[in-house]
């Protein structure tokens, strides 16, 4: 076996530490073979495991009335009513992108749709939070480039609408992007399938693409350590995986008429740590065994192992269990949809996964046991590390060190510098296939007309969907920096009338053998209970992404989620981020106090000052802050005030109140005259869980009674119209410079070229 | 008495039930149609709808051009049936030689999902002759390979016989004359990139797709 | 006889060619001055069995012409190897 080369004990170079490999030692009472090391290794990787993260992620509420399927599945289910079942799941491909951009991003598009279909929903769209180095760095563009069009290439073609997400440049992700993926799908609440092996004698069929040597030991190589050097990075290059994006449509669509029929039992997608995993799992779950007759699985090239048969991540693969009886029906769907079916495995009933070196045919009897471990050592007794923690050393002197302080000597430069539209990214992804998307990208969220996914009715509903993250708020404050992402998904759900059913969320973390690391995360994860508790909202799913590094500096803690929501009467679109002449300006809620806070801590004006990571965030007042989402969630859904009263609506968060406005500007070439922000640190304060509202004139006195009715802390500060957005005493620009900036700023600085070196 | 559609279905395609939505939504009755079958059945006409049909791999409509369907849909065609190929579906008319020229990548070389601003150039085609020529239509685009080219002839051939029946206002892919549609001779069988039943809810952003979904429903039962 | 075949498909003169284009605009920022008539199509590889050559590049001009390419944009190209047995 090839790890036999290295001079020091295989276990290590598959990246398993001794203490780990005693644990396996005393669950088989002999020594591990090679096989059964590289399963081990694939399993209990950080990727697969979670063994930093779990003891965190246990606190998260998951709970709900609603919620059919927590954490722990493919991913979390919800009842949406009219007996529609909505799954969701988000997922992170940051170190594949790093290496080889389109195809990582491609990927990363392929395996959350299969978590997706796997659990018998049809995926219906797709968000893609990205974040990359700084535009000015050729490397960084190329990456940015590659990421998009992997996106575009894989999501277009495989037939799944890329509905939003977010893009962001910032010089803490120059060596690692953070490539996020979330998927959500729709299914008929009875069909919902969880990934069992169950019954004795029931067969495992493989589903889809040969199996070939990509991503062989891409679970614990590529997903789990840090890169150091340009040189170590072109050796890992082989494993990256391809993709291809008519194999799983042919999946999907041949996978979901096998669950329509009811012919399998359970079905599981192969991801990391490929065969081994999937076996594994489903057995582990299913409380049963598993054989494997490793030489019948196909392969794409000759004289592969075992172990690279058990550990390759070749995509586009899924695994049904069937039973015996209705193998014939299975063959015939896969063989009309022109995918590979073949029969490599037999649920048992002894608990253990054993490779049998085999095809099958001869059932065993004769044939070598390659391996065999208990599926569950595999899957649920994976180690579990209280890691070390420690608040940063420079915690307290950056606290003390107030970006309120920083003088703005030009707020309309500084403000005219935050201004990119993010169409040059979404206008290559497909955002209206099946012909839900009421809301395209770039508005606060997406929001989708919902049809019953077995009949195709119109519910009058819709669904809307937000991703936020804000690395530079966590960087302050992972705790209340998360706990303000939450206030900015619920708002910004609110700007679309919609109301919070569930979260997910994607950690993109440090090295976790980092003990300040492991206090970021663990505070991220106490940030999100308190907000989700506050408001009463559960955390279905999430992903956890170590190890973002690049020779040994930590990325700024950025925990990223995705937000579902629901709008209970859809019956215009929302009006989005935008101003119509004459259209009267109201700020809804209140900048927090700032005894112990600071304004401008973790804002992107602060950041663009050079003053990152310094104050203290304010802290959010839930209950206040419901308040607001829900008055503005009532006005803008036509319940408060009749529709069309409010003709623009934008959330305040990155940039504040100065960027929210300018926004506006330059997606409606409308001018506005603001007056009574008092200073730069009101026009560019981020305290999320604040809106613009431009209003009707027709309509003004309606709104802002049912916003003094409520308690809503309301401020009129201007009108729109005119060719000058000017707020008095602090600056005055033209519409014209607003739009030319706004729309310039990715397509000027993405066409510069890259390189890849 | 409403038209039955038959919306093709190869491998890949995906947008053969937005199509169904569309058709449905305007009294129609479309019926999806695997690519592996011979035969149309009691179809009054015929949509290839958008996707990625055998994954627009070798060239886009090249490998679907093959399928079983597509001798039933050229004998359909050939007897004047009404066949509109949206997208994709435009590009396996061309392939099949249904419709002369060839649809290039983008001139811009990126994929360009939005809405454009059409002008109806003709109104003597199964898909237009509910609308009045000059009419202007927001229809959304989603494409890569939308850069519709042909010889000099051609082009020469499509204009004296007014068979370009839809122009971009702003052309957004560098098609050869602003070509957004064409025609065949018989004016029975239209391929367009933009895609008309991504246009027919409000909702949506755009009711422009209407007419000319149902100048197909009414050719559908012209030629029925 | 089995033939090792290589197709080379590329856009035919006067067929705007993007992807050339972009690429030939991007090479002097990277120091190569001295290039140009930049060209991009696609090379498909595959082996063949037929009875000789002449039958062998009779099949390939059909399967070129029907499959791969498209005579509309494209030319092809076609070099085959007998391969020895």
């Amino acid at each position: 076996m090839s790890s036999d080369v290295t001079d020091q004990p295989t276990h290590r170079a598959l990246g398993l530490t001794d203490d780990e490999y005693e644990d396996i030692r005393t669950t088989l009472g002999r020594d591990p073979n090679h096989l059964e090391l590289a399963m081990y290794s694939v399993m209990w990787s950080e990727h697969c495991s979670y063994k930093s993260s779990r003891v965190h992620l246990r606190r998260l509420p998951s709970e709900g009335d609603h919620v059919l399927v927590g954490p722990g599945e493919g991913a979390g289910v919800l009842d949406v009513g009219d007996g529609i079942a909505a799954a969701i799941r988000i997922e992170s491909h940051n170190h594949p992108s790093a290496i080889e951009p389109y195809q990582g991003a491609a990927t990363g598009v392929g395996g959350i749709l299969r978590d997706i279909f796997s659990m018998g929903a049809r995926p219906i769209a797709v968000m893609d939070p990205l974040r990359f180095g700084p535009l000015d760095d050729p490397r960084s563009r190329w990456v940015a480039e590659g990421v998009v069009a992997g996106v575009s290439g894989y999501g277009n073609s495989v037939g799944v609408p890329t509905v939003g997400g977010e893009t962001v440049f910032d010089p803490t992700y120059a060596e690692n992007p953070l490539v996020n993926v979330l998927c959500l799908g729709l299914m008929p609440a009875e069909r919902l399938v969880l990934g069992r092996a169950e019954g004795p004698g029931n067969l495992a069929v493989l589903l889809g693409s040969a199996t070939g040597r990509d991503g062989i030991g891409g679970v614990s190589v590529l997903a789990s350590a840090g890169f150091s050097d340009a040189e170590a990075d072109a050796d890992k290059r082989p494993s990256v995986q391809v993709g291809d994006p008519f194999e799983e449509k042919r999946l999907i669509e041949a996978c979901l008429e096998l669950l329509e029929g009811d012919l399998a039992v359970g079905v599981q997608d192969l991801g990391g740590a490929g065969i081994t995993c999937a076996t594994a799992e489903t057995a582990a779950k299913g409380g049963s065994g598993m054989d494997v007759f490793v030489r019948a699985i196909p392969t794409r090239e000759p004289h592969m192992e075992p172990f690279e048969v058990m550990t390759s991540e070749s995509q586009e693969r899924m695994l049904a269990i069937v039973e015996p009886e209705r193998l014939d029906e299975v063959l015939a769907i896969a063989a009309r949809w022109e995918i590979r079916a073949t029969v490599v495995g037999r649920v048992t009933d002894t608990g253990q996964l054993r490779v049998i070196d085999s095809d099958g045919t001869d059932v065993g009897e004769v044939a070598e046991v390659l391996a065999d471990v208990p599926a569950r050592s595999l899957e649920d007794e994976a180690p579990l590390y209280h890691r070390e923690m420690a608040v940063p050393a420079d915690f307290d002197a950056r606290r003390a060190d107030s970006p309120d302080a920083l003088a703005c000597e030009d707020a309309g430069a500084d403000l005219l510098e935050m201004l990119a539209d993010t169409s040059w990214v979404w206008s290559q992804y497909d955002h209206m296939l099946f012909l839900n998307t009421v809301t395209p990208p770039g508005a606060d969220a997406a929001v989708l007309r919902l049809k019953h996914p077995g009949t195709g009715e119109d519910t009058s509903r819709a669904l809307a969907m937000s991703t936020d993250g804000n690395h530079l708020w966590c960087a302050v404050d992972p705790r209340r920096g998360a706990a303000m992402t939450v206030v900015e998904s619920v708002m910004n759900l609110a700007t679309v009338g919609a109301r919070p059913l569930a979260m997910v969320n994607c950690l993109n973390f440090g090295n976790p053998e980092h003990p300040e690391v492991m206090w970021q995360l663990s505070e991220a994860v106490d940030g999100f209970t308190e907000a989700l508790d506050a408001f009463g909202v559960p955390c279905v799913g999430g992903n956890v992404s170590l190890y973002n590094e690049s020779r040994g500096s930590d990325i700024d803690p950025t925990p990223v989620i995705g937000m579902l929501g629901m709008v209970d009467r859809l019956v215009a679109r929302p009006p989005g981020p935008t101003l119509v002449e004459g259209g009267r300006l109201v700020l809804v809620g209140a900048l927090p106090g700032t005894d112990g806070g600071d304004l401008l801590a973790g804002s992107r004006w602060a950041a663009q000052q050079g003053s990152r990571g310094t104050g203290n965030l304010c802290e959010p007042d839930f209950g206040a802050l419901e308040v607001v989402a829900a008055a503005v969630r009532d006005l803008v859904g036509g319940q408060a005030v009749p529709a069309g009263a409010i003709v623009g609506v934008h959330d305040v968060a990155e940039g504040g109140v100065g960027l929210a406005l300018a926004e506006m500007v330059a997606r409606s070439g409308e001018g506005a005259t603001i007056a009574r922000i008092e200073d730069h640190r009101a026009l560019f304060a981020e305290s999320p869980g604040r809106a613009v509202l431009c209003v009707d004139p027709e309509h003004l006195s309606e709104v802002l009674a049912v916003l003094e009715e409520r308690g809503v802390p309301t401020q009129r500060i201007g009108v729109a119209g005119g060719d000058r957005l000017s707020v008095k005493g602090l600056f005055d620009l033209e519409v014209a410079q607003v739009t030319s900036r706004w729309s310039s700023a990715l397509p000027d600085a993405l066409d510069r070229g890259t390189t890849q070196g | 008495m409403s038209a039955n559609v038959a919306v093709v279905r190869f491998p890949g395609t995906n947008c053969e039930f937005d199509v169904a939505e569309a058709v449905t939504a305007l009294g129609g009755e479309p019926t999806i149609v695997f690519h592996d079958e011979v035969s149309l059945g009691s179809a009054d006409s015929v949509v290839i709808a958008g996707g990625f049909a055998h994954g627009d791999y070798l060239r886009p409509g090249a490998i679907a051009r093959f399928s079983p369907i597509m001798e039933a849909v050229s004998r359909f065609a050939l007897e004047g049936g009404a066949v509109i190929g949206i997208c994709n579906g435009f590009q396996v008319l061309c392939e099949s030689h249904l419709l002369p020229g060839a649809l290039q990548k983008n001139a811009g070389l990126r994929f360009k999902c939005g809405t454009a601003r059409l002008r109806v150039e003709s109104n003597r085609s199964a898909l237009t002759e509910q609308c009045d020529v000059g009419d202007e239509l927001d229809i959304p685009i989603n494409h890569f390979e939308g850069n519709y080219t042909c010889s000099e002839e051609t082009l020469a051939e499509l204009r004296d016989n007014d068979r370009i029946v839809l122009r971009y206002v702003e052309n957004p892919n560098g098609s050869v004359d602003d070509i957004a549609g064409i025609c065949n001779e018989g004016r029975n069988v239209v391929g367009l990139m933009p895609h008309p039943e991504r246009a027919c809810n409000p909702l949506l952003g755009s009711n422009d797709g209407v007419p000319l979904m149902r100048s197909l429903l009414e050719s559908a039962l012209a030629s029925a | 006889m089995t033939f090792d075949v290589v197709v080379e498909v590329r856009l035919r003169p006067g067929i705007a060619d993007p992807q050339g284009a972009t690429i030939e605009r991007a090479l002097p920022a990277l120091g190569f001055d001295g290039v140009s008539s930049v060209g991009v199509g696609k090379s498909i590889r595959f082996t063949l069995e037929s009875a000789d050559e002449e039958s062998a590049r009779a099949e390939l001009a059909d399967l070129c012409e029907r499959f791969l390419s498209n005579p509309v944009i494209e030319d092809s190209e076609i070099t085959l190897t007998p391969v020895a047995s």
